[in-house]
Formats: C-alpha cells, sequence, structure tokens
C-alpha cells in the first residue's frame, strides 16, 4: 500500500475542525437507520398491493339514498337485513361495468343473493336507459349523484363490490370488476363456508 | 439447448467477476504486479459472457421461444420484431441483466483508460467493480434468472404490457441505467482513493469525467421517461412524484452535488472527505433505486412484483456494498482531509452551498417517498405523499440555489468579494426582470405567485453564464472545454427552470362530456369534438375520436385521441393526440363513452411544456462536451507526486 506523503506545511484555517471523528461515522448510523426501514417495510410488503379496507369485517355504513324508481321508498341498510346481500357500485359512465353486467344478471338468474345497486355520480335518466337496455339485475337501486354514500364506503372507483352477511356486516370486498370466476371463487365460496344463503325476500322495495 | 448456454455464460462471467475483484483489490494489497495485471483480463472475459447471456435472450425472443418463462411472459408472436427485442427490458429478470452488461460496459471503458491510472489504482477501481458484477450476477443467478425453462410450453406469449410497446420505452431504459450505473465508476474510485489513503487529490480529476458522464445520461433517461409518461400514460402528465421518478431524481440531484464539490477538490484540494461521501452517497441512491423499484419496497404504479426473497438478498447486499464503503469511509475519510482555506465570498463557499441545497433536495425528496413506508412499519395508517407535499417543499431549497447560482457563478476562486462583478450582476438581474415579469405577467396572465420569480430566475441564469464566455471572446481568450460545457449546461437549466415555470402556472385543463358538434373552449383555444369511430391496428382495436381546434376562427390543428384495447392483454390504454409546438402543447385524450352519443375528453393547453425536455437534454450535451473537449493528460506515471501547496497553482 502506498504510504500517504505528507502535504506541504498547512495554513491553521481548516474547513472541519479535524479530529471530531463522529461525523465520519455519522453517514454509517444514517445507513442502518435506512436499512431498518427498508426491512421493515419489506417485511410488510405483501400486504401492500391490496387495497386494504379497514371495512371487511365490521358493520356496512349506515346510508339512506333516493331510490331510481321514483316514488319508491328510499334505498338503506334494512334491504341488507336477514339475508346474505351483494352491493355494487357502478354508473352508467363506467366502462367495466357494462363488462361486468352480464355477470350479475347471471347472479340475479341463480337467485342466490339480491343485488343491491348504488348508481354513484350519475344521473336517473342515464342509469334507467342503461337498465332498460342491458336489462336490470338489481333487486333495488339508490343514487348516488355526489358521491356521499361511495365515500362512507370507502369507493375508490367504480366498479366495486360488497358481499354482506345477514347480520349487516361486510364480509368481503372486491375492488374492480366481478367475473364468473371471482364470483364462484371469492363470494360463493365466502357463502357456502358461512351455511349457505338464505331465501332472498321475495319482494323488491 | 441454446438457452442453457446463455446459463452457463452467466456463470461463467460471475465467477470471472469473482477473479476481477480477488485479483484487482488483492493484487495491490499484496504488492503482486501478475495478480494486477490479471484484472483487467478478467473484466474482459466477464464482459464477453454477460454479452453472450444477452445475445442469447435475445435470440429467444427473436426466435419467440416461449418455453422460456421470461420471454412467454413478456413477448408474443404478434408482437413487432422491435419490440420483441426490447421486452428484453419490459420486466424485473432482464432489467437486472440489463444492468449487469451495462457495468460491464462501463467497466470495459475503464479498462481502456487505464494507462492514464496508476496500475495499483487502476487494479483496485476494478476490484471494487468486480465486487458489483459479482453481486448483481449472483443475485439474478439466485433468484431472478431469465433463463428458466416452462413446462408446458405455451402456444404463445403473454405479449408486452401495451404501454412499454413504445420507442421512446425502447430506449429510456437503457439510457437510464446508463446513467445510474455510470455512477459505480464514481464509487470504485472513490473506494479505491480510500483504500490508499490518498492524500493528494488526483483522484479527484481522474472521477470527474466519469462522474460527468454518467450524470448526462442520467439526465437524459429522466427526460426521456418524463417524455415518455407525458404522451403515453395519456393524461399529459410529465412529473408525478411517483416513487420511480423520486429514486432517479434523488442520485441526479446528489451527483450534481458531486461533479460541483468534485471541482472544488480538484482546482484547490478542499472537501475532500465530502466529496468521497458525495460520490458514495450518489450510488448507494442509484443502487437502492434500481433495489427499491425491483424489489417492490416502495409502493408504486410502476412496480413489478414483490418478493421477499429478492427483498432479503438485496438488504445483503446493500449492506456489504454501502455499508462497507461507509465502514472505509469511517476509518480512511478523516485522514484525508484538506488544509486550505476560503472567505466566506468566494467560488469555493458559493459552491459549497450549491452542495448544501442540492443535499437538502435530495433529503425533501428521500424524505418524501420513503413516508409512506414508514408510516406503514409503524402502523400509522396509509399515508399517499404526492406533489401537494412534493412540490412546495422542494421550492424551499431550489429556488435559493438558483439565486445564488447566477451570483456565484461571478466569484472567483479563494479571493473575497463580489465588488469586481457587481455591475454584471446587477445588468443580469435587471435584464432578467424587464424579460421575465413581462412574459409572466402579460404573455401567459393569471399566474400563480412564484411564477414570475421563476420567468425572472430562468433568465437571470441564461444571461449569466453567457457572461464570462463572450467577455472571454471579446478578449480574444481560449474557451477551454469545461467552460463551454459549463455554459452550456448552465443555459440548460435557466431553460428548464422556465419550462417548468410556465408549464406547472399556466396550464388549462378541462374536463367535459362532449356530443358530436359541440365546442369547449381552453384559454384562446376552441376544441370542437366530431365523433368517434372503430379502427384497427396492427394488436389492437381502437376507438377513435377527432377534434378540431381552432384559434379566433383559424383551424389550428385535428387531433385523434384513441381508446386501444390490445387483443392478447385484453387491456385499455388511453392515448393522448398532442398537437406539439415550441410553444404551447395541445391535448385531447378520450375518456369514457357517458352514453346518449356523449363521451367525457380531457382538453389540455400546456405552455412551454417542450422547454421542460429540451432544457434537461441541453444539460446533459453540456456534460457531454465538458468531458469529450477535454484536453488528454499523459499516463499517470507519478501519481503521489504532487504535494497539497502545489494545487493552489491553478486558479481556474
Amino acid at each position: 500500500m502506498n504510504q500517504p506523503i505528507e502535504g506541504a506545511p498547512t495554513p491553521p484555517q481548516e474547513a472541519g475542525t479535524g479530529s471530531s471523528r463522529w461525523r465520519f461515522v455519522l453517514p454509517l448510523g444514517l445507513f442502518a437507520a435506512l436499512l431498518i426501514v427498508l426491512f421493515v417495510g419489506l417485511v410488510h410488503s405483501p400486504e401492500k398491493n391490496i387495497i386494504p379496507s379497514p371495512l371487511v369485517g365490521k358493520a356496512a355504513p349506515q346510508f339512506s339514498i333516493p331510490n331510481l324508481v321514483s316514488g319508491g321508498e328510499p334505498v338503506s341498510n334494512a334491504a341488507l337485513r336477514g339475508h346474505w346481500s351483494l352491493v355494487n357500485v357502478w354508473g352508467s359512465w363506467c366502462a367495466t361495468c357494462r363488462d361486468e353486467h352480464q355477470t350479475l344478471l347471471m347472479i340475479k338468474q341463480q337467485g342466490a343473493v339480491p343485488i343491491i345497486g348504488i348508481d354513484w355520480n350519475d344521473t336517473p335518466a342515464n342509469a334507467s336507459n342503461w337498465l332498460q337496455q342491458l336489462g336490470n339485475p338489481y333487486q333495488q337501486v339508490g343514487e348516488d349523484p355526489n358521491g356521499r354514500v361511495a365515500i362512507d364506503w370507502g369507493v375508490y372507483a367504480a366498479p366495486e363490490s360488497f358481499l354482506i352477511n345477514p347480520q349487516g356486516v361486510i364480509v368481503y370486498k372486491e375492488v374492480g370488476e366481478i367475473t364468473p370466476e371471482i364470483w364462484r371463487e371469492q363470494f360463493l365460496s365466502r357463502i357456502d363456508a358461512a351455511g349457505g344463503a338464505s331465501p332472498p325476500p321475495a319482494t323488491g322495495g | 439447448m441454446v438457452v442453457e448456454l446463455g446459463h452457463y455464460a452467466l456463470i461463467l462471467a460471475m465467477l470471472l467477476a469473482a477473479a476481477q475483484a480477488f485479483f484487482g483489490l488483492l493484487g495491490p494489497a499484496l504488492s503482486r504486479d501478475r495478480w494486477m495485471a490479471a484484472a483487467p483480463s478478467a473484466a474482459c472475459g466477464q464482459f464477453v459472457f454477460t454479452a453472450l447471456a444477452v445475445g442469447v435472450l435475445i435470440h429467444a425472443f427473436i426466435g419467440n421461444d416461449f418455453s422460456v418463462r421470461y420471454v412467454a411472459d413478456n413477448s408474443n408472436s404478434a408482437l413487432p420484431l422491435f419490440y420483441r427485442v426490447t421486452a428484453l427490458w419490459g420486466a424485473h429478470e432482464g432489467s437486472i441483466l440489463l444492468w449487469i452488461f451495462v457495468l460491464s460496459l462501463w467497466t470495459m471503458a475503464v479498462v481502456a483508460r487505464l494507462r492514464y491510472l496508476p496500475t495499483e489504482f487502476g487494479a483496485r477501481v476494478l476490484g471494487v467493480l468486480g465486487i458489483l458484477s459479482f453481486g448483481f450476477l449472483l443475485f439474478t443467478l439466485a433468484t431472478s434468472s431469465p433463463f428458466s425453462r416452462l413446462f408446458p410450453t405455451p402456444a404463445d406469449g403473454a405479449s408486452l404490457n401495451p404501454l412499454l410497446q413504445d420507442p421512446a420505452f425502447a430506449v429510456h431504459p437503457p439510457v437510464l441505467y446508463t446513467g445510474y450505473v455510470g455512477f459505480s465508476v464514481s464509487f470504485a474510485f472513490a473506494c479505491a482513493a480510500m483504500i490508499e489513503g490518498r492524500r493528494d487529490q488526483l483522484w479527484a480529476r481522474w472521477m470527474r469525467p466519469w462522474t460527468v458522464m454518467a450524470w448526462a445520461f442520467l439526465a437524459c433517461g429522466i427526460a426521456l421517461g418524463s417524455w415518455w409518461a407525458y404522451y403515453e400514460l395519456g393524461w399529459g402528465g410529465y412529473w408525478s412524484w411517483d416513487p420511480v421518478e423520486n429514486v432517479s431524481f434523488m442520485p441526479w440531484l446528489v451527483g450534481t452535488a458531486l461533479l460541483h464539490s468534485l471541482i472544488v477538490t480538484e482546482k484547490r484540494g478542499l472537501f475532500k472527505s465530502w466529496t468521497l461521501l458525495l460520490a458514495l452517497a450518489t450510488f448507494s441512491l442509484s443502487l437502492l433505486g434500481t433495489f427499491i423499484v425491483r424489489a417492490g419496497l416502495l409502493i408504486s404504479v410502476h412496480s413489478f412484483a414483490a418478493d421477499p426473497t429478492r427483498g432479503i438478498f438485496i438488504l445483503a447486499f446493500l449492506v456489504i456494498v454501502v455499508g462497507g464503503a461507509l465502514t472505509l469511509y469511517a476509518l480512511r475519510a478523516p485522514r484525508m482531509q484538506s488544509n486550505a482555506g476560503f472567505d466566506l465570498i468566494s467560488r469555493e463557499s458559493f459552491l459549497l452551498f450549491n452542495n448544501i441545497l442540492l443535499v437538502i433536495a435530495a433529503a425533501v425528496v428521500l424524505a418524501g417517498t420513503l413516508a409512506p413506508d414508514i408510516a406503514g412499519a409503524l402502523h400509522l395508517g396509509t399515508l399517499s405523499v404526492g406533489a401537494p407535499y412534493f412540490a412546495p417543499s422542494f421550492m424551499v431549497p431550489v429556488l435559493p440555489l438558483l439565486a445564488l447560482l447566477a451570483v456565484g457563478i461571478h466569484a472567483r476562486w479563494k479571493r473575497g468579494g463580489l465588488s469586481h462583478a457587481k455591475r454584471v450582476i446587477l445588468t443580469t438581474l435587471l435584464c432578467g426582470l424587464v424579460i421575465g415579469l413581462p412574459l409572466s405577467l402579460a404573455v401567459y396572465g393569471h399566474p400563480m405567485p412564484l411564477a414570475p420569480v421563476g420567468a425572472v430566475l430562468g433568465i437571470w441564469i441564461v444571461l449569466s453564464s453567457l457572461v464570462d464566455p463572450i467577455d472571454r471572446i471579446r478578449r480574444r481568450l481560449t474557451l477551454s472545454a469545461s467552460l463551454v460545457g459549463m455554459t452550456v449546461a448552465h443555459i440548460g437549466l435557466g431553460i428548464f427552470v422556465l419550462g417548468i415555470t410556465f408549464v406547472s402556472s399556466n396550464s388549462i385543463e378541462r374536463d367535459v362530456a362532449m356530443k358530436p358538434g359541440q365546442v369547449a373552449m381552453v384559454g384562446d383555444y376552441a376544441f370542437r369534438y366530431e365523433g368517434v369511430r372503430d379502427v384497427s391496428g396492427p394488436n389492437f382495436t381502437a376507438v377513435r375520436g377527432t377534434v378540431t381546434v381552432t384559434r379566433h376562427g383559424q383551424l389550428i390543428t385535428v387531433l385523434h385521441p384513441e381508446k386501444r384495447r390490445f387483443y392478447v392483454q385484453g387491456t385499455v390504454q388511453t392515448t393522448a393526440a398532442i398537437a406539439p409546438g415550441l410553444h404551447r402543447d395541445l391535448l385531447a385524450s378520450l375518456g369514457d363513452n357517458v352514453g346518449a352519443g356523449a363521451w367525457s375528453l380531457r382538453l389540455q393547453y400546456r405552455p412551454l411544456i417542450r422547454l421542460v425536455w429540451i432544457g434537461g437534454v441541453i444539460m446533459a450535451l453540456g456534460g457531454m462536451l465538458a468531458v469529450f473537449g477535454r484536453r488528454q493528460r499523459g499516463p499517470a506515471t507519478v501519481p503521489d507526486a504532487i504535494p497539497i501547496g502545489a494545487a493552489r497553482r491553478t486558479p481556474a
């Protein structure tokens, strides 16, 4: 190794005060702190790709909104009591909802659970048009033109759907389109595991 | 069998990298000349086998060999040939392979310049680079080999993410990585200098061109990425403070500090330990950036996969490389301090402020990038940090930085005072005010509070940068390459500041639902929606809208925004239509069919946005000019002969 060569005699003024060694160790300390943060972040990372929903396992938020059918009763938590139900947030402006609609119609035909629609950021005219053209899978549709209810339910984008048990507790939340596979694997399996669906009430609101 | 050849090539490359590290570091330590001579040969071998592995993977992509999992995941027989090649860096495994390949290219560049370095120093540099290559090759082979087979072989591949099927994407990652990885050379020089405990500042002179090159490539890479996001993501955003953008920006900021501090160390022998620390920090941030993105350590729209084994490996690698270098720093840097003074108002002190402010700016970005992670780790809930935090906090160090540049560029080495430059500073500031204020207040109008400040600063910087070169030309003095490079880079910065200022304070954005024949006004521009029709492309079908733009009754342009649905992946992608112009861009992008013949549209007017990228590219060009215009110095034969006092003979 090269022996360091002594420099020329030095003027007294120095940028740093020399022997204070700690400041040369400081970067190492900062790096160690950063590593701890990264390590903890890494251990927790698998949860990160899922948008956390604090609502799962809790009672569905209280709501009461106008029925899409003018003159109909307001749509509220009353519609969710005593049986399994599916709450689907949609809008006529949402392209994916159009794809999902076929699955919803299939679910209605199977008759396992009633579907409660929340028509989000939409006008009654557009929503009614949509249901007339594509068929109506919903037992009831409530109007949420300003997104008030959607905020309470923690909705980021349409479509989002919530599976609610007879006690009115949210069991599962699906972000994005429900496909027949997702319906089978995520929804029906949960209903079956809990002892199957009680027959839905005969009439809508 | 060709694919297995690629795998074996990587193993051989790894072994050669180990040899390169072993001979490069132990050769000088044990004073064995033949060991030192072996390091460059090992490096050449490592390059050859890495290149072979890359060639094999490209061959698999071109030949549609879907028995290779990585090819099946990222390519498709319907994909055009060009994108089948660039799909190489479409995901994690290939990106890391590209990283390794670029590192071996930089290593070869060092080998080619080895005769300008003392033998021992050069061997140590190659040794440190060998450790880095070895670590990355081991990482690839152990956790993410791109050559894994898939059985049964699928009939066709899953294709490349449509967002990445783009010419800009073809060049963005290689250029960005060339920048990132280039800082490994600065890192290796710093480590070699510390291992030797050098008291002189020659290492700064050797390190400087490499740093400037890497910095220029990184600037180009970031600009390309921003441009790609702007037109490809469909919504006209060019910078969103996304973690992936931030991790490329931090090494650039610290790298900028490094190349300024290197000047002080080279010319005056000052800031030595600080410069070393910056060199370590710059590459550590590049490393952190690569890994954070790839290991899914941070929440990001870009991240591909979260794989804990990879993450643990990465952390171990960081501990060895960065922890090792910082330990070396703690042991050796105290001995490498400099012994010279400077006045409070001198070029040295301005560059010191430059460094402090740039590091603060990088810290602001780092804090914002890691904050969601820390909050998550401490169970404080989900925290999202975006532009509302970054934009204002970033201004705090950057505005004084820009003002100090316009003043400090006139300061002299060592000697105090600015009285000699008072007239120049005031004249350029006055010109900045005279041009900038009317431009901001009258021409573009309705600015946000900081817009006039930005406009004045941008013009002030451009004018200040021109003072010295013009003065030298008038006095018929020669212009050195580094002066030309510096001037060009600073002009680029001024142009960049102007672009950012106007595009962020004078853009107009409207979200509208329109039926055919309806007109929406965006500033002076009338956007008339004509309707949509279905079209089909090579591997997608699309809805294409037509929007006619007029201004004061005159036709400006016809825009065709598209919404594409790709066959293979079924993904939908919004492609904005952009009418580019030096003074403004006009954009239209197609949202959703909202029924009754109406579509939702986003219409935008973005003034001077081109200056953002032009400024960035000019900065990079300045760096290149400084490096390639440099006068060639003879081979270094007497490395330690220049005592510290002697360096003072060169006051720029």
